[in-house]
């Protein structure tokens, strides 16, 4: 078993006084697809953010090929940037608009690679740009004259020209219509597969993040809740929020049955998306900020399963079966609902 | 029985620097009241501007042709003291951004009352009572505290919340929701998708929901039009729709949302290239270039809405 | 930069007053290259039978004379000769000076910016006509020091602005994207940050030559920079006003010159604004 290409260790972001990632573990490896899946504020940008050292983490390690990004000089850090990229969520506004689509793929070119003729980088961008379906001819344009998708497949070509190890997704189809959301999905595992790349996938869209991930990272205001293999999640997720998300997808009539096998209850707590009329009136959303929440599990608030141990104990995240972390006092048991508003 | 809205022939065109462009191309529908019709559709369809035409707020650089009557009374070319009437009591909606569409220095309570003042002429102690009581209705906890903060103390899904009850403040006809849970997550989305079920089953609103999901679609309406480059190409009940598609786009459509149970596919199915620019459209099938069954036939005649009332479809070799 | 150069330009040529504007200006500039040839006189020439002569065909000073019975209109075109020299070398000068230091303050931020914005608003608090007495005390009077009397206050606005211009476009996702692809901070600054500020900047650059040329003048009409001989729009309006009662032409030239050419790049910056200033591309 090879060395895991990016290893995360008790990472910290603070933002001012208010924690946006508290004590985030895992590892990634080459050829991995990992999702990431969390809803506004629960610091998933963030952490992209985080292991790109595009901020400054208050505390943790993050090993990128054996080096620490996060102590490591400006000029080491540069060096590995072209092995770790990212594509961000909202195409135009990745891209220069005073640059042509050409200059601006070109450019990790020039960076990393000065000794290329402008011949060379030239005839590079050409194939790259062939080869994310926009065709040679479109480098002299300016990004305004793409639309969204075109833009999106720009900035996959600009993060793949030097075939990093490793990307970074950062909601890359969530600005994008359904129906072409497909055509850069279907890339991005193309170019996967020729080249062993890893990717972190950061979405709030479960239905894409199950079509593309070998696993899967839930995160809820900072801290990681659940961690395991994508069928294993969607098929018996363990943690209260992870069910509390699955149940909120909205289905169309024609999907089969509920998707969430139920954990071993007594009665299911959140109920067959199907039956929309009795999904429980808990909190949809944080109550007190993350900040004073500095101790005890962050989701009490919104948890039907609350005990007293969850207000002063944080749950640390532990093999709940092969494969299949939980961070919740609760996972081993059978439950039976206590509150339903 | 009047429809509560009936649109004949809209077009709205946008005059540009660089040419004009058609957002609309000669669309009717109607809204049967208490009906909740959901509009569906993608980047370029047009969906918003049919309702920003009905709702006298278009830019202004659009030009209108055709009719949009509301419970009989034509909407379009209207004085602004007639529309004035009806916007906001009558025929309400409630937007996608419900950060933006509170005014960020004016106190809930003060932007909920103003409406019923201004349309009722109810004096500001009832008004401000009546907005109490509101907010209770649409589940929002403490609803006096809430009364007096500000937009920006409340959370995406209290400010929807919000918005839900200033538009059913004055007892309206028709509510139009556009993208109303698009910016929320999705276990908010849940909560305001409940929220709006619950309220036509008091009220009896006409409901007009624009989104680009159809799975949100599918859990509040009785009706569902998919739009496609500025026309309706299909308009059929909820069931029928997800069961038996008639047109090929809405059948591609389906096939392209992921789901999260059910089996994997390898390849995430898509369609082909992408819809067209507004400007490109002619007299032709918009979906040809990327329908898999275009003929001919597609390519130079415009297929028009046919069908029983049950069912319509715009496509000259529908699938069923 | 080409697709908005060309978008830029053909909104300039619609709009006439600043394509007069510009007409005039270039006319101007025209007119002071070649008014030496054109012209019998010379600048330096005393014409003891014309001294101040009025404007006449008769003689061959179009402008008439001076006190000294030099030829205004040589003159006049000389001394907008200088003026336009400085006006636009100055602003060149406070170009390159303002731009660089507004955008390294502006993107680098931190105690780096806030020690180079105080150095800024020391400089703006400084009363400029006693520092140019001052420094004429000194070292006399001079183009020189009038130069970097202009020099030392021109870029202070232009880094201001610029560095606003970039603390705007920092917070952009493009700028991330270019550090996220292991770019310098010299390349981000020079390749991603200016070509996003030009727009204002060139504004204001053109703005600048006026504000250079009305300050030189008035400089040099306190008597502060240009010496005799040398002849600026400043020192001939200098001259003029003593004579404006006896000889209102001395006045008059010089005096219509400055004001046709400071109106004509006001209106041509404006028009540039307006060209350069689309927001909905």
């Amino acid at each position: 078993m090879s060395d895991p290409l990016l290893r995360v260790r008790d990472l910290c972001v603070d933002f001012g006084a208010n924690p946006a990632i508290r004590g985030v573990n895992f590892d990634l490896s080459a050829g991995e697809t990992v999702g990431l899946v969390g809803e506004s504020g629960s610091g998933k940008s963030t952490l992209a953010r985080a292991i790109l050292r595009l901020l400054q983490p208050v505390r943790g390690r993050v090993e990128f090929l054996g080096m620490d990004l996060l102590r490591c000089s400006g000029a080491a850090l540069r060096a590995h940037r072209r092995d770790l990229q990212i594509v961000f969520q909202d195409p135009l506004a990745s891209l220069n608009p005073r640059m042509t689509v050409g200059e601006a793929i070109g450019e990790p070119l020039q960076i990393f690679e000065p000794r290329l003729t402008a011949g060379d980088r030239v005839r590079r961008v050409s194939a790259m740009l062939e080869r994310v379906g926009l065709g040679a001819g479109m480098a002299g344009r300016y990004p305004h004259e793409f639309s969204g998708g075109q833009c999106q497949r720009v900035g996959i070509a600009r993060a793949m020209i030097l075939s990093p190890k490793l990307l970074i997704c950062d909601e890359a189809v969530s600005s994008l219509d359904v129906s072409i959301q497909g055509q850069i999905v279907n890339l991005l595992l193309d170019l996967q597969r020729e080249s062993a790349m890893a990717v972190l996938f950061i979405s709030h869209n479960l239905a894409v993040v199950r079509y593309l991930s070998h696993r899967v990272l839930v995160i809820y205001l900072g801290r990681l809740v659940e961690v395991a293999l994508c069928d294993a999640l969607f098929a018996t997720p363990k943690h209260p929020y992870t069910r509390a998300l699955l149940a909120a997808v909205p289905q169309l009539p024609s999907a089969t049955a509920a998707p969430a096998a139920p954990m071993v209850h007594a009665a299911p707590a959140v109920p067959a998306p199907s039956a929309a009329s009795a999904v429980p009136v808990l909190p949809a959303e944080p109550i007190r900020p993350a900040r004073l929440m500095a101790s005890g599990c962050a989701y009490r608030d919104r948890c039907p399963y609350v005990l007293p141990i969850c207000e002063t104990k944080d749950p640390p995240l532990l093999e709940a079966s092969a494969g299949h972390w939980v961070a919740c006092h609760r996972s081993q048991e059978t439950l039976i609902p206590l509150s339903f508003a | 029985m009047i429809p509560t809205l009936s649109i004949d022939e809209l077009s709205i065109r946008f005059s540009h620097r660089a040419g004009t462009i058609e957002a609309v191309d000669r669309l009717s529908l109607k809204i049967a009241p208490a009906e909740c019709v959901g509009i569906v559709g993608e980047s370029g369809s047009g969906k918003t501007q049919v309702f920003m035409a009905a709702m006298g707020l278009l830019a202004g650089n659009a030009e209108v042709s055709g009719s949009v009557r509301f419970e009989g009374s034509e909407l379009l070319g209207a004085e602004p003291s007639t529309l004035n009437r009806v916007r906001g009591s009558k025929i309400t909606m409630i937007f996608q951004d419900p950060m933006t569409s509170l005014t960020p220095h004016l106190k809930i309570g003060t932007q909920l009352a103003e409406v019923m003042v201004s349309h009722l002429g109810m004096p500001w102690r009832d008004a401000r009572a009546s907005a109490g009581r509101m907010l209770d209705r649409v589940q929002v906890p403490e609803s006096k505290r809430r009364l007096n903060q500000y937009p920006h103390e409340l959370s995406g899904g209290m400010r929807q919340r919000v918005m839900i009850a200033m538009s059913l403040l004055c007892e309206p006809s028709l509510v139009i929701a556009d993208e109303p849970t698009t910016a929320l997550d999705v276990t908010v989305q849940a909560q305001i998708i409940e929220l709006l079920r619950a309220v036509r089953g008091e009220s009896g609103v006409a409901l007009a929901l624009i989104s680009h999901d159809l799975a949100v679609v599918a859990g509040l309406a009785d009706r569902i039009l998919v739009m496609y480059a500025g026309r309706i190409v299909e308009d059929a009940s909820a069931q029928e729709l997800f069961r038996r598609p008639r047109h090929p786009y809405t059948a591609e459509l389906l096939k392209c949302i992921p789901s999260i149970s059910g089996p994997r596919p390898l390849r995430l199915p898509t369609l082909v290239g992408q819809p067209p620019r507004p400007a490109e459209v002619l007299e032709a099938c918009p979906f040809a270039p990327r329908c898999s069954r275009a003929a001919d036939r597609c390519r130079i005649e415009r297929p028009q809405l046919t069908g029983p009332a049950t069912g319509q479809v715009a496509c000259h070799f529908p699938l069923a | 930069m080409g697709a908005f150069a060309d978008e830029a330009a053909r909104r300039l040529k619609s709009n006439p007053a600043a394509v007069m504007a510009l007409g005039v200006t270039c006319a101007i500039i025209v007119l002071t290259l070649i008014g030496p040839w054109i012209s019998p006189n010379d600048v330096q020439t005393l014409d003891w039978l014309h001294i101040a002569a009025s404007p006449g065909a008769q003689s061959s000073h179009w402008f008439g004379t001076d006190r000294l019975g030099r030829d205004l209109f040589v003159r006049t075109l000389a001394g907008t000769r200088v003026s336009l020299a400085i006006g636009l070398a100055a602003s060149a000068v406070s170009l390159l000076v303002g731009v660089t230091y507004g955008a390294i303050a502006g993107y680098i931020g931190g105690r780096t910016d806030h020690l180079m914005m105080r150095l800024i608003e020391i400089l703006t608090g400084l009363p400029l006509i006693f520092f140019v007495i001052f420094l004429t005390v000194i070292f006399g009077r001079s183009e020189y020091l009038l130069f970097f009397a202009i020099g030392a206050v021109g870029w202070l606005t232009m880094a201001r602005i610029v560095r606003g211009q970039t603390l705007s476009v920092r917070q952009m996702e493009f700028i991330e994207a270019a550090i996220a692809s292991g770019a310098s901070t010299g390349r981000i600054i020079l390749r991603h940050v200016v070509p996003n500020v030009i727009g204002p900047v060139i504004v204001y650059a053109t703005l600048t030559v006026p504000q250079i040329i009305l300050l030189e003048s008035f400089l040099s009409f306190l008597g502060l920079g240009i010496q005799e001989p040398g002849a600026s729009l400043g020192t001939l309006i200098a001259e003029g006003a003593a004579e404006m009662e006896a000889a209102p032409w001395i006045l008059l030239a010089p005096g219509g010159f400055l004001a046709i050419l400071l109106l004509c790049l006001n209106i041509f910056g404006d028009g540039l604004r307006d060209a350069l200033d689309v927001k909905d591309r």
